[in-house]
């Protein structure tokens, strides 16, 4: 079972072009040296051979970003950080022509996390776009997608095979200057995610993106744009894992979701990243800023998130209910264990009249975790009939841990109906004790009451990323009942 | 099968409930145990099946040769215990079938048995559905989650009947139950008498023994067994009431 040679197309090597702009960094070196400037900036888009309007974006961001400030409001401890000390720009030492020159050492690890590029696509049908640090590694089954006239690549391959489309809506959705750290990656984003779906076409699989941060010391900065047209419908699957490191490192990613009339995205993500030792030292922070707008009428997006991983998620997956009778959804299960700090939620934006949202979060505390929803429901004045349903469910495991919801809600049309429900609650010793007593151990039964809390919310993932998305959970919470 | 020799037990960090509690079960046989609130019927149950929050500070229980109280809760499960709740508790999310499956295979694995794929174990199901009168649909819902007390106590059976245990102990089965939900419970604990099974039924009041028949009664006060006896003992206690016990009972 493996994909055809012809299906798997390789991506270019690193461009190593001459410098336009007579800048003095070295366009040879693989590494952007650290610290951050407009040189940094320009060394970036060089590197990815981009057009001068792309580098005039970016050089704008870095200008917003240099007068804005971290974001303080959030109940989380962040250590400062030293934007001057990372490096900004990283890519694998050779571009790979084809798999067999992939680094067989990448391809084992990708094995390890059960995602073997080579059969993955093949048996489960998935897409598969590696982001391997900052290049992408290998694109495949695009000729099956472009017969449907789907577009599915790398943000920088996007950059250059469709600039008119990239133009028109990047940034539309989360402005360059939108907060801190989306400011940030707009001005050094390395690489990421492109997907056009034509108006009326249901993509036939599920694509999927593989994020791992691997290169010491170079944060991430992922760029993911998916357009689909009208009446066009495509999932989404985004999951990642890394591996151990000493140094905190920084993720700031950007999601831009745009939804015509009549189309529906579903966006699901599993979030594995290496969430520190037992003293919370060493864990990925990740800063991330996703929003879809539902831009035509009865459009419908729908982000379901799986977050179990990473010192710190800073993370509010958002939908803009532009059009009338368009639908946003936001299905969260977050777990803090140990010394994890999770602030996140969702903001829905009411904009059109009949715009519906349901919010299902699902926060489990346990260790010394904490762990915050923070959702905002929003009706303008023009949003007639706006319905939204919030539900948050709180499972903390043991006592040192920390459970927080901090709902906002603002209504400027007196016919929307807004319900919001709050629950928190701990494993009891009772639930444990009776599936013990019927045989299970201690960690399947915990395993089991927790997946039940959540089921709502795995319901909603396609059902190979749910058999995953369970297994994290219980992973995740290994060792947190005694 | 089971032995259990001048047990002590406590509330952790409480006081002491069962004051020295000896009693012998043999395959095959049922035994019922009696007594007024507080006298320590529930605790006693407790102890066997392992509930934390309970010390035993002396005695022994030995079963089917083992030392009982040296093994986990769920590894007396897998060897063979089962405990029907008085309260049995709910799971929200978790689906009544994949909580039965789950349980089956735990102690399947223990007895060198393959696990049952969904075909074989919705066969097994199916047919023991029937004798205790449960719909389907009861398998769909989740754990104990919004069922009847009559459902609840039905399920308990069904769940026991599923995982055929060596040893069953029913802590107040009946109680919450009418006469018709009583009547099921009961044949469905009638047909699980088995020459290689023992079964301790819990109960406060001696309606249930009207339905299934024990071979021996024992009367517990103050925690300790203060009579045993054959079935008149239960009809007489029935007419005389705890008081008949005296001051123990008090």
């Amino acid at each position: 079972m493996t994909a055809p040679d012809d299906s798997l197309e390789t991506v270019r090597s690193v461009t190593s072009e001459s410098y336009k702009y007579g800048f003095v960094t070295d366009i040879e070196s693989e590494s952007a040296p650290p610290g951050l400037n407009e040189d940094t900036v320009r060394f970036i888009s060089a590197k990815k051979d981009e057009p001068q309007w792309l580098l005039d974006w970016r050089l704008e961001a870095f200008r917003q970003w240099q007068t804005m400030e971290s974001p303080e409001w959030a109940k989380l401890k962040i250590a400062p950080i030293d934007y001057q000390a990372a490096s900004y720009y990283s890519a694998p030492k050779q571009g790979p022509k084809s798999l067999d020159e992939v680094d067989p050492e990448l391809l084992k690890t990708y094995e390890k996390l059960g995602i073997p590029l080579s059969e993955r696509a093949a048996l489960a049908g998935v897409a598969v776009d590696a982001v391997f640090d900052s290049v992408s590694v290998a694109t495949t089954f695009k000729g099956k997608l472009a017969e449907l006239g789907i577009i599915f690549c790398s943000f920088g391959e996007a950059v250059r095979e469709h600039p008119d489309l990239v133009r028109k809506y990047l940034g539309s959705v989360v402005p360059q200057g939108d907060n801190f750290f989306a400011a940030l990656n707009s001005a050094v984003f390395s690489d990421g995610s492109f997907a056009y779906v034509p108006p009326g076409v249901r993509c036939p699989m599920e694509l999927s993106t593989y994020f791992r941060i691997n290169a010491a010391k170079s944060g991430q900065f992922e760029r993911t744009l998916l357009i689909a047209d009208k009446g066009a419908y495509v999932s989404y699957l985004e999951g990642c894992t890394a591996p151990q490191r000493d140094e905190n490192q920084l993720h700031a990613a950007v999601v831009e979701l745009i939804a015509l009339e009549d189309a529906e995205i579903k966006y699901s993500t599993v979030q594995n990243w290496y969430p520190g030792d037992a003293e919370g030292k060493g864990g990925i922070y990740n800063f991330v800023t996703k929003r879809g707008a539902c831009r035509g009428n009865r459009a419908k997006i729908s982000w379901t998130q799986v977050e179990t991983g990473s010192a710190i998620t800073w993370k509010y997956p958002s939908c803009l209910l532009e059009g009338d009778d368009t639908v946003g959804e936001f299905y969260s299960v977050a777990i803090t264990n140990n010394l994890q700090q999770a602030d996140t939620g969702t903001k829905m934006i009411h904009l059109g009249r009949n715009s519906s949202s349901t919010i299902i979060s699902k926060g489990i505390s346990a260790g010394r975790g904490q762990n915050t929803y923070r959702g905002l429901v929003r009706v303008q004045p023009r949003a007639a009939n706006a319905r939204n349903y919030t539900q948050c469910d709180s499972l903390l495991i043991g006592d040192r841990c920390g459970a927080h919801t901090v709902p906002y809600i603002e209504v400027r049309n007196p016919s929307a109906r807004v319900e919001h429900e709050a629950t928190t609650s701990k494993i009891s010793d009772d639930q444990l004790f009776y599936c013990q007593q019927r045989g299970l151990s201690k960690e399947d039964a915990l395993s089991l009451i927790v997946n039940g809390f959540c089921r709502e919310v795995l319901k909603e993932l396609p059902m190979e990323f749910a058999v995953e998305a369970q297994k994290l959970l219980a992973v995740s919470l290994e060792g947190s009942v005694g | 099968m089971l032995e259990i020799k001048n047990l002590h037990a406590k509330i952790a960090e409480g006081r002491e409930i069962l004051k020295g509690i000896d009693l012998a079960v043999k395959a095959g046989e049922v035994h019922a145990i009696m007594g007024p609130n507080g006298s320590g019927k529930s605790t006693l149950a407790g102890v066997l099946s392992g509930k934390p929050g309970y010390e035993v500070t002396e005695g022994s229980v030995t079963y089917l040769g083992k030392d009982l109280l040296a093994l986990a809760a769920d590894e007396r499960a897998r060897e063979g215990v089962f405990l029907a709740f008085q309260y049995p508790v709910e799971i929200p999310g978790v689906n009544n079938m994949y909580f039965l499956r789950a349980a089956l295979n735990a102690t399947r694995r223990q007895r060198g048995q393959p696990d049952l794929d969904a075909g074989q174990f919705l066969k097994a199901v199916r047919a023991k559905l029937k004798e205790l009168e449960i719909g389907e649909d009861l398998l769909q819902r989740n754990v104990n989650v919004g069922f009847s007390g009559g459902e609840k106590k039905r399920n308990e059976i069904f769940q026991m009947a599923m995982l055929e245990p060596k040893l069953a102990l029913l802590d107040e089965t009946d109680s919450g139950l009418d006469i018709d939900a009583l009547r099921i419970v009961s044949k469905g604990v009638n047909a699980q008498r088995a020459p290689d099974r023992a079964i301790i039924m819990i109960t406060h009041y001696q309606r249930l023994l009207d339905y299934i028949e024990p071979d021996h009664v024992h009367v517990l006060s103050g925690g300790k067994i203060v009579m045993s006896g054959d079935k008149s003992l239960a009809t007489e206690l029935e007419k005389r009431g705890y008081a008949m016990l005296g001051d123990a009972a008090a």
